[in-house]
């Protein structure tokens, strides 16, 4: 095999290119487009009694304006409800233009397509809608509580609601388990929402082509067969007309995923009626109000336990927000539900959620997915049932951990993937006892007295996970080797940044032999690769991973068949080392990998001196057979498909030290400290980086990141002036250990890692700032106004 | 985000900036780093029918320090100021106060004098401005040039004492006394943010080492820079009282980032800090 590349920092590939401003993101494409924009509603709740375009009309450049009215019916209708799921009795989602009522700032109602984007909002500002307000709903439990409806014909505004029951072992429910157990605590905590903050933002370019009677369509997406699926259905096009391309995405972070956006149907059609290409880049106030949010829950727990801090029964309800729609389902409720067990084998339990509709954006998953929010909830209970014990939390965590020797261990709950919670592999006690011995956990007394001493305030917390990552249902690898010896890989998801072109290659040049230099990749490109699902739920490297893999061994297969042929040698005794096949011992007897690929397609011309040794004359091989055998297919190529059984679970624990300022109430991280579990590394410099931009993004959850709406349904921190996403100046270096537990469920062993880093951030910080300040957090993000309130109300108490 | 649509006039000499300002008056901008002008542009929240654009003006990038103080012209940037040996001798509170103002990218384009005449009550070069008694210096037309006092300048939130038809040439700060110190402390809620609350301090001490006179501004908590002379709770020695006095003087509010209650309270300590940073620079000057 050709130097290992499995396992190795290999440097990122893609960088060189996106570092130095020759990557090419979807506004560095279609110059010569129209540009859209869209009039978006500036009420959370209103009736549209008028749109009034004619103001509009004498904008020069101006070529087109669009109403819910202009558009055909199948354009016009309710956009997808992408995840039906039976609980969810009330799915709602929104039209591409809204028709009669808008249900949350920055819902289109207008679409104008005109020369530059500058003209476009021209028109925008120009056309008048005669809104009728109606009373918003905005805070989700007044929304539970019956009021306003959001949906009229869903009064309640509960979209779904779902309770799963796993009893103890010996059949009892949670219920009782916590009534019979010899310690109850019941509380409430809440976590605010956020959002999937792309740098770049959404966006579509699409060019219809007249003559061809086809569609192009970019999207900056991280799903382009999924665009491409809907877009067919939506305008009524055959599936091979239309082609949907990924350029390089600036992030996604799940906002991505979700599809078709109104813009996604709304350019394509436009294109297709003007006969021009028309483009639409998303701007950063239309990412805040008219893409997707996330996290905002409230949670209510009821835990009982025994002395030594081992949950008996645990009864969880949580009140979801989810914004005005649900195009995605209920996703985001049903992992935190089912995540929020983490790995902690729990007596019984009990969950119940309702997804309650609000006049706010809609919410989708974003990065976690629901999962810190579960972990936040099983984390800050260890930490209370820790602190009512007196018990040292790790303890507490190490009483309740699955053991080794239990795997697969059985949640007995349904995932999101509709198949059951069995979790693959893992050694938690290890975790534990690699992230106490990372941060320091059993001397962190004496740093604690030493800060004292200085007049500083420290403290420490921990937060475990456990990730179902690598969801189907599957994923698929194309592989060609050309005459050139170049080998070219193509998988139907996306990549956002994540770096796809390094260690797809990696996989490809490990598994062929072959130089990673000779290696190229190409994700998300329809003409490519037409059957994928999406690059989301940390899957890329485990789906596609494995579909490369096994594509990758079929080709080595014809390969080292045609070898062995043209050298007369048991392909058995075959090596392919640095592109080149040779016979083991044997060091004369070799073939080039690019003459194998020159073999294998038998060519009647001779296009070059290459192509000439395939022609008829020059390799005239066995007269009683056909050129191609049967069965066989020209050139050296494979394609295979990969479709999990099960999700395959990845695990981490993170510990944290943070400093308060006793005076102004700062917040300040001193050390962060990950161990990380994602099954066998791939590339460990890669993962590595993923979970420090995952940490980076909880940090931005636990401390600053908000979303500001007042009671009018108006958000108020719209902009990255007052979004406070923090900046490298606001994140600690992040110390990491690797532990491998590798995956047997897929061919390579892996799991995900795309989403980690962020999951138990908000966690670890609350337990950290309630060990420094000595009180409750039970809420997140905390600023330090908040954590100055906290105290005041602390000392009012004492 | 894209502006309206807008003319453009780019002079190139102070005549014609002026001349061009006066005739496009109240429907005109003028643009010096555009740091704040561009957002509010581009977010519609400014749309002006003319942008006189002074950044081809000859003679307003000057920097002088000289006894009296420091002169700051309308194009000089603010990395150049907070760069500048000879203006940090002059007058230290200068540098201080510019390395908290937003992140590098930013202070090479943006001006002294814009983030003066802009006028947010949250920045920290207007509470410098007042808390050192400068001036800015306005020139137009009709009226020719004056120096407009910072007590005198600052009327409210983003408003200051200048016209439509007026170029702000440029701004004076005076020059450090002997035995003084300074200092700027505030609190933001990511580096290089808009702060919560800041507080400047100016404390002279007498040639016995006693304190002559204490004065703070501060950033943040009201509609314009709150000046607040404290020569006598800090002369007994007592800073926590110069805090309450202070305390009691601000006006600030709630916002998405912080409670009116979090930033009195942090004024008090800001305050406390900034003074007694002062105060040992100035035993040690
Ligand atoms: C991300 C970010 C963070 C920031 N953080 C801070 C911060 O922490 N603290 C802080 O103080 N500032 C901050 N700023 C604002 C920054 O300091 C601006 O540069 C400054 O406020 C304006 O200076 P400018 O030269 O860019 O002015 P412009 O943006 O060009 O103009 C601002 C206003 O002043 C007027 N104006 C400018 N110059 C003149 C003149 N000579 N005569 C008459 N009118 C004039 C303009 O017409 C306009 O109304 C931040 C800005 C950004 C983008």
């Amino acid at each position: 095999m050709t130097a290992k590349l499995f396992g190795e920092p290999v440097g990122r590939r893609e960088d060189p290119r996106l570092l130095t401003g020759r990557g090419r993101y979807l506004d560095d494409l279609g110059s010569g487009a129209l540009a859209a924009a869209f009039v978006r509603s500036p009420h959370a709740h209103a009736r549209i009694r008028d749109i009034d375009v004619s103001g509009a009309l004498d904008i020069e450049g101006l070529v087109a304006v669009y109403t819910f009215e202009d558009l055909p019916p199948r354009v016009a209708e309710p956009l997808p409800l992408l995840i039906p799921h039976p609980a969810l009795a009330h799915g709602r989602t929104a039209r591409p233009l809204a028709k009669g009522v808008v249900r949350h700032v920055g819902e289109p109602v207008a679409m104008v397509v005109a020369h530059d984007r500058y003209l476009a909002e021209d028109a925008c500002a120009l056309i008048r809608v005669d809104y009728e307000p109606r009373e918003p709903v905005v805070d989700v439990e007044k929304a539970a509580e019956g009021g306003p409806a959001v949906h009229a014909d869903v009064p309640g505004n509960v979209a779904a609601h779902l309770v799963q029951e796993v009893p103890s072992a010996a059949g009892v429910p949670a219920r009782q388990m916590i009534e019979s157990a010899p310690y109850t605590l019941a509380f409430r905590l809440d976590i605010e929402r956020s959002a999937p903050m792309p740098l770049e933002g959404r966006g579509v370019l699409a060019r219809w082509d007249l003559d061809d009677r086809s569609l192009r369509v970019y999207s900056s997406t991280q799903t382009s067969t999924g665009v491409r699926m809907a877009i067919a259905a939506r305008l009524g096009l055959p599936l091979p007309s239309v082609e949907v391309i990924a350029p390089d995405v600036g992030g996604g972070f799940g906002v991505k995923l979700v599809h078709p956006w109104p813009e996604e149907v709304l350019v394509p059609w436009a294109a297709m009626v003007l006969g021009r290409e028309v483009k639409w880049a998303e701007d950063r106030r239309e990412h805040f109000v008219a893409s997707s949010h996330e996290r905002g829950q409230a949670q209510f727990v009821r835990v009982g336990f025994d002395g030594e801090g081992r949950v008996l029964g645990l009864d969880v309800t949580l009140l979801h927000d989810h914004g005005a729609y649900t195009p995605y389902g209920i996703i985001v409720p049903i992992v935190t539900s089912t995540q929020l067990l983490g790995p902690y084998r729990i007596g019984a339990y009990r969950v119940e959620f309702s997804s309650v509709y609000t006049n706010t954006v809609q919410v989708t998953p974003y990065r976690g997915a629901g999962r810190p929010q579960g972990v936040f909830c099983m984390e800050r209970t260890m930490d209370r049932i820790a602190a009512y014990l007196d018990l040292d939390r790790t303890a507490v965590r190490a009483a309740n951990l699955i053991q080794p020797g239990e795997f697969p261990y059985d949640q007995r709950m349904t995932f999101q993937d509709g198949r059951p919670l069995i979790y693959d592999s893992g050694d938690y006690p290890e975790s534990l006892r690699m992230i106490k011995e990372l941060i320091g956990w059993d001397s962190f007394a004496e740093f604690r007295a030493a800060a004292a001493a200085d007049g500083r305030r420290v403290g420490i917390g921990i937060g475990c996970y456990v990730e179902g990552t690598g969801v189907g249902p599957y994923e698929g690898g194309h592989v060609q080797v050309t005459s050139d010896g170049r080998v070219h890989v193509s998988t139907g998801l996306t990549s956002q940044g994540q770096g796809h072109e390094t260690v797809f290659a990696q996989i490809a040049a490990g598994e062929l032999g072959v130089p990673l230099d000779r290696v190229s990749v190409v994700t998300g490109d329809t003409r490519r690769l037409g059957y994928a699902t999406g690059t989301f739920a940390s899957r890329a490297a485990v789906v596609s991973g494995s579909a490369i893999a096994l594509a990758c061994r079929k080709v080595r297969e014809k390969a080292l068949r045609i070898a062995a042929e043209a050298l007369e040698a048991d392909p058995a005794d075959l090596v392919v080392e640095d592109g080149v096949i040779r016979v083991a011992g044997s060091p004369g007897a070799a073939i080039e990998l690019a003459t194998v690929a020159t073999l294998a397609n038998p060519l009647r011309y001779a296009f070059d001196a290459e192509a000439a040794r395939a022609t008829q004359f020059a390799a005239p091989g066995d007269p009683d057979r056909p050129p191609i055998a049967e069965g066989e297919e020209p050139g050296l190529e494979g394609r295979a498909y990969y479709s999990p059984l099960r999700s395959t679970f990845a695990s981490g624990m993170h510990a944290a030290i943070v400093e308060t300022d006793p005076d102004t109430a700062e917040i300040k991280i001193l050390r962060y400290a990950v161990v990380h579990d994602c099954g066998r590394l791939i590339n460990p410099m890669i993962v590595e980086g993923q979970i420090h931009g995952g940490v980076a993004q909880g940090v931005g959850g636990a401390l600053y990141e908000r979303m500001a709406y007042d009671s009018h349904g108006q958000l108020r921190n719209a902009s990255f002036m007052d979004f406070l996403m923090p900046y490298a100046t606001e994140i600690p270096h992040i110390e990491t250990a690797h532990l491998e537990t590798p995956s047997p469920l897929n061919p390579l062993g892996v799991k995900g890692a795309g989403e980690a880093g962020v999951i138990p951030v908000a966690a670890v910080i609350a337990g950290a700032v309630e060990d420094a300040e000595g009180i409750v957090i039970d809420r997140m993000p905390l600023s330090p106004s908040d954590l100055f309130r906290l105290r005041e109300e602390a000392a009012r108490r004492r | 985000m894209k502006p309206p649509p807008f003319g453009y006039r780019a002079p190139r000499e102070v005549g014609q900036a002026l001349a061009d300002i006066a005739a496009v008056g109240e429907d005109g901008k003028v643009l010096a780093g555009g740091q704040s002008l561009i957002p509010l542009l581009n977010m519609r929240l400014a749309a002006p029918g003319t942008v006189v654009d002074i950044n081809r003006v000859a003679g307003l990038d000057t920097l002088t320090a000289g006894p009296d103080g420091v002169r700051v012209g309308a194009l000089t940037r603010q990395a150049r100021v907070e760069r500048s040996e000879e203006a940090a001798a002059v007058q230290p509170l200068l540098r201080q106060a510019l390395r908290l103002v937003a992140h590098p990218a930013i202070r090479n384009r943006g001006t002294v004098v814009g983030s003066l005449v802009h006028a947010d009550p949250a920045a920290e070069l207007p509470a410098v401005l007042a808390v050192l008694d400068g001036s800015v210096r306005l020139a137009s037309v009709a009226d020719g040039e004056r120096d407009v006092p910072a007590r005198e300048f600052f009327t409210g939130p983003l408003e200051v004492a200048a016209g439509p038809d007026d170029l702000a040439v440029s701004a004076f700060f005076p020059a450090l006394p002997p035995r003084t110190g300074t200092a700027f402390h505030e609190v933001s809620r990511r580096h290089g943010d808009f702060a919560l609350a800041g507080v400047a301090a100016v404390v002279t001490m007498r040639a016995d080492l006693g304190l002559e006179e204490a004065r703070v501004a501060c950033a943040g908590v009201g509609p314009v820079p709150i000046v607040v002379d404290v020569t006598a709770e800090a002369g007994a020695g007592d800073r926590a009282a110069a805090a309450h006095t202070v305390r009691e003087r601000i006006e600030p509010e709630d916002d998405v980032h912080a409670g009116a209650a979090y930033r009195r309270h942090l004024i008090g300590v800001l305050t406390e800090r900034a003074l007694a940073e002062a105060s040992r620079r100035a035993a040690d000057a």
